[in-house]
């Protein structure tokens, strides 16, 4: 998720860094990016305070929403994710993520379906040019799964638009 | 008047330091004459070892390159990847080889380098005075295994032909000696062995040479000849121990 | 074209596009991705050789026998596996042979961790190995100047026949920023080709070695390596200073922490406060002369690294007892953010614009 949108970002000509967790913290539990995109150069690739955090479970809720500032926004995946331990100062979108993506018949799209959520709220990069730059953001070995993921990041916007 | 024998053109004009009664002056000109046989010098590049023969580029008259000590196939293996045209071969002692040089000897046999190694098993290092090595024979005295090496203490002697013979990318093991003149053209025709292999890719290809050091194993060099034959080759028996097709 | 590529990566297309066709190595985190990126490239390349190695010992030495065969070659590691290169490092200085080494730092000592740290300055600064040698060091803080600085690192090692380290972390290896190379493979201007070996064909056999008994040879030995790193010392000192002109106080960083320092800078400039940045590009030779010529208007220097205080005697050394050095240090893996590095420095700050009134 945090890649594509790097990538995203970068054919958007903004300046981005991206930086992973890595070693022994590959999937699951808390493992986690930062993303950095921004119309000057970026200074740190380290975010000391980010404006937007999005947690697809509850480990990640738990260990990342105290990095926010107060009155920033916290996107999760509340198929995964029991926010009645939310902070009072900040404000938290629920999206059900996981089952949107078996809507679509793969729960492994629901990092997409996260990022069309993201992207309506953020509003950071613009999703018509995302869906047009898919096959270059993707990348070769992903060209089958265009269609679906166009379909994921779609289903995650409109979501958002329809609450909204 | 007829001529016999003549110095190799592969062998420097240069008197040799090595001890009277060292094999390692014997090996350095067999390996010359090989080379000379074989049309070879132009198209050689040797890694020497740390240890007596260190100085082999003082007398074997082909491009060298000293690696640190034990890393002699890694280095061999860096030349040949890149010029895979040349003759590449490392000259290594026991120490060299089988104790600071175990891994890279043995995966450099297992990914089948296209280089050969001139193994010289004298059973003790020799430049830093007769420490126990790893090929030392059990009973044998040395300056570090005083009452002689002991297996419950210091382990076995090892068999470096034999250990390697068992990977997939060695091609050509034999062991020989350089004690007496049968032995001497023996090795030889191994040197020679060895370095066909090497041209014909079949895969790496190592020749161990038992050596007399008859300063370190306190004998006089007729006696050192004898010990080879009674006691040495008996623990390292000499003959082919793997020739694949070449 | 820009690539969206994680440093060790980049590092990786930079090297092949510099002429390197030789990469040996053993696995370790965080800098994997620049093995599995070659790994994949050189196959592309024509006499392109790929081996991961038995060992850091192994590769190492791998790179030697590449290097005097005439390849340009390229080793890479992190710091519990470059403490085994250091031996074969030393002999490539010894024998005059060039390399590019690329340690990505993690926290240490010992085992460590795999999370990003500044630990192996003095190891990196001080020849490393054993000898009386140097290696050149270059300090990159972006995935394009960690691309940039490869090509030009084989190109440091080329003209003084010496090996060259590139010093980054596990943050730098391991973040992805958009990067351009350049459009065409370089090929590479080796001016002094004598010390190749490729078999003794119309010439006589050549022996490179650094095993050299009589004592006198050697002291020569030593005082031409010495004469060499003295015209390194003079020529190839690179640095880069940020806002420098009206600062009252000069944070010296290299790296990720000068990332993070300029992050915390723009932050304290909002505030008012009149800080700027010396960034060395180059650790060895370091650029003693900025840190002299800023010393004669600015009074207060504050260092901050990834470690307990290692560059800072590099510092300490350039300023020879002028000027008031401040010190904050992260080891151990701990990445501070901006905002943190702004209050220390802050506080740092304020207490000597009160000292001095």
């Amino acid at each position: 998720m945090g890649y594509t949108l790097a990538n995203a970002a970068m054919l958007e000509d903004k300046y981005v860094t991206y930086l992973p967790s890595y070693g022994a913290e590959v999937r699951g539990g808390t493992a986690n990016c930062t993303v950095a995109v921004s119309e000057e150069e970026i200074a740190s690739p380290v975010a000391s305070e980010p404006d937007f955090v999005v947690t697809m479970n509850q480990p990640s809720f738990l260990k990342f929403q105290s990095i926010l500032q107060s009155g920033g926004l916290i996107l999760v995946n509340s198929s995964m994710v029991n926010v009645s331990t939310a902070r009072g100062d900040i404000e938290v979108v629920e999206v059900p993520t996981s089952e949107l993506a078996e809507q679509l018949g793969n729960i492994r799209v629901a990092n997409m379906v996260m990022l069309g959520a993201f992207i309506k709220v953020s509003n950071l990069v613009s999703l018509q040019l995302m869906l047009k730059n898919l096959p270059e953001i993707l990348g070769e070995g992903k060209s089958k799964m265009i269609k679906l993921n166009r379909e994921a990041l779609d289903l995650g916007f409109n979501y958002l638009k329809e609450q909204t | 008047m007829k001529k016999v024998y003549t110095r190799p053109k592969s062998l420097k004009d240069a008197p040799f330091h090595y001890c009277p009664g060292c094999g390692h002056s014997i090996i350095h000109r067999l390996i010359a004459e090989v080379i000379d046989e074989m049309e070879l010098q132009e198209k050689a590049i040797c890694v020497p070892p740390a240890g007596c023969a260190v100085l082999a580029y003082d007398y074997i008259d082909v491009d060298m390159v000293e690696a640190p000590h034990g890393r002699g196939a890694a280095v061999a293996t860096g030349i040949k990847r890149v010029r895979p045209e040349n003759l590449v071969f490392s000259y290594q002692g026991d120490g060299d080889l089988a104790a600071i040089g175990t891994a890279e000897t043995f995966h450099a046999a297992n990914r089948g380098e296209l280089i050969t190694i001139f193994f010289v098993n004298n059973a003790v290092y020799g430049m830093t005075g007769g420490q126990m090595a790893p090929t030392t024979l059990l009973g044998q005295k040395t300056t570090t295994s005083p009452a002689g090496r002991n297996a419950a203490r210091d382990g076995h002697p090892i068999k470096v032909c034999e250990v390697l013979a068992v990977l997939g990318g060695s091609a050509y093991l034999e062991r020989v000696a350089v004690n007496q003149p049968a032995a001497i053209k023996a090795a030889k025709k191994a040197i020679a062995r060895a370095f066909q292999h090497q041209l014909k890719k079949t895969g790496f290809s190592l020749v161990e040479i038992l050596s007399p050091c008859p300063t370190n194993w306190k004998m006089s060099p007729v006696e050192s000849c004898t010990w080879i034959d009674e006691v040495m080759s008996r623990e390292f028996p000499l003959g082919v121990i793997k020739d694949s097709k070449c | 074209m820009k690539r969206l590529m994680s440093g060790n990566s980049a590092i990786g297309e930079a090297a092949v596009l510099a002429g390197c066709t030789c990469y040996f190595g053993y696995p370790i985190t965080p800098q994997n991705e620049l093995p599995e990126y070659l790994a994949k490239r050189l196959a592309e390349v024509p006499g392109g050789v790929f081996i991961q190695a038995e060992s850091e010992l192994s590769a190492i030495n791998m790179v030697l026998g590449a290097s005097v065969a005439g390849a340009r070659a390229m080793t890479s590691s992190s710091s519990p596996g470059i403490s085994l290169k250091q031996e074969g490092i030393s002999f490539l200085a010894a024998q005059e042979l060039p390399a590019v080494i690329v340690n990505m730092m993690r926290g240490g000592p010992g085992m460590g961790n795999i999370s990003p740290a500044q630990s192996d300055y003095f190891q990196a600064t001080r020849g490393g190995g054993h000898g009386d040698y140097r290696t050149i060091v270059l300090a990159p803080a972006s995935v394009q100047e960690l691309a940039d600085m490869t090509a030009r690192a084989f190109d440091l090692a080329d003209t003084y026949r010496t090996p060259v380290m590139i010093l980054g972390d596990g943050m730098l290896g391991q973040m992805m920023e958009p990067v351009t190379f350049p459009s065409k493979k370089k090929e590479r201007q080796l001016a002094h080709a004598d010390y190749v070996l490729s078999g003794a064909a119309g010439r006589p056999s050549r022996r490179i070695r650094s095993l050299i008994l009589d004592p006198k040879e050697e002291e020569e030995h030593n005082w031409k390596l010495f004469r060499k790193y003295q015209r390194i010392e003079q020529l190839e000192v690179r640095h880069e200073t940020f806002l420098l002109d009206d600062a009252v106080m000069a944070v010296i960083a290299y790296g990720t922490a000068a990332r993070i320092a300029r992050g915390a800078i723009k932050r304290l400039r909002e505030e008012g406060l009149k800080i700027g940045m010396i960034r060395p590009i180059s650790l060895w030779p370091f650029p003693v002369k900025i840190i002299q010529q800023t010393a004669r208007h600015i009074h207060d220097f504050f260092v901050f690294e990834m470690s307990t205080g290692q560059m800072l005697e590099d510092v300490k050394l350039a300023l020879e007892g002028s000027g008031y050095i401040h010190f904050y240090g992260r080891p151990g893996g701990v990445v501070p953010t901006p905002v943190e590095l702004s209050r220390i420095i802050s506080r740092h700050y304020h207490q000597s614009q009160k000292r001095k009134k």
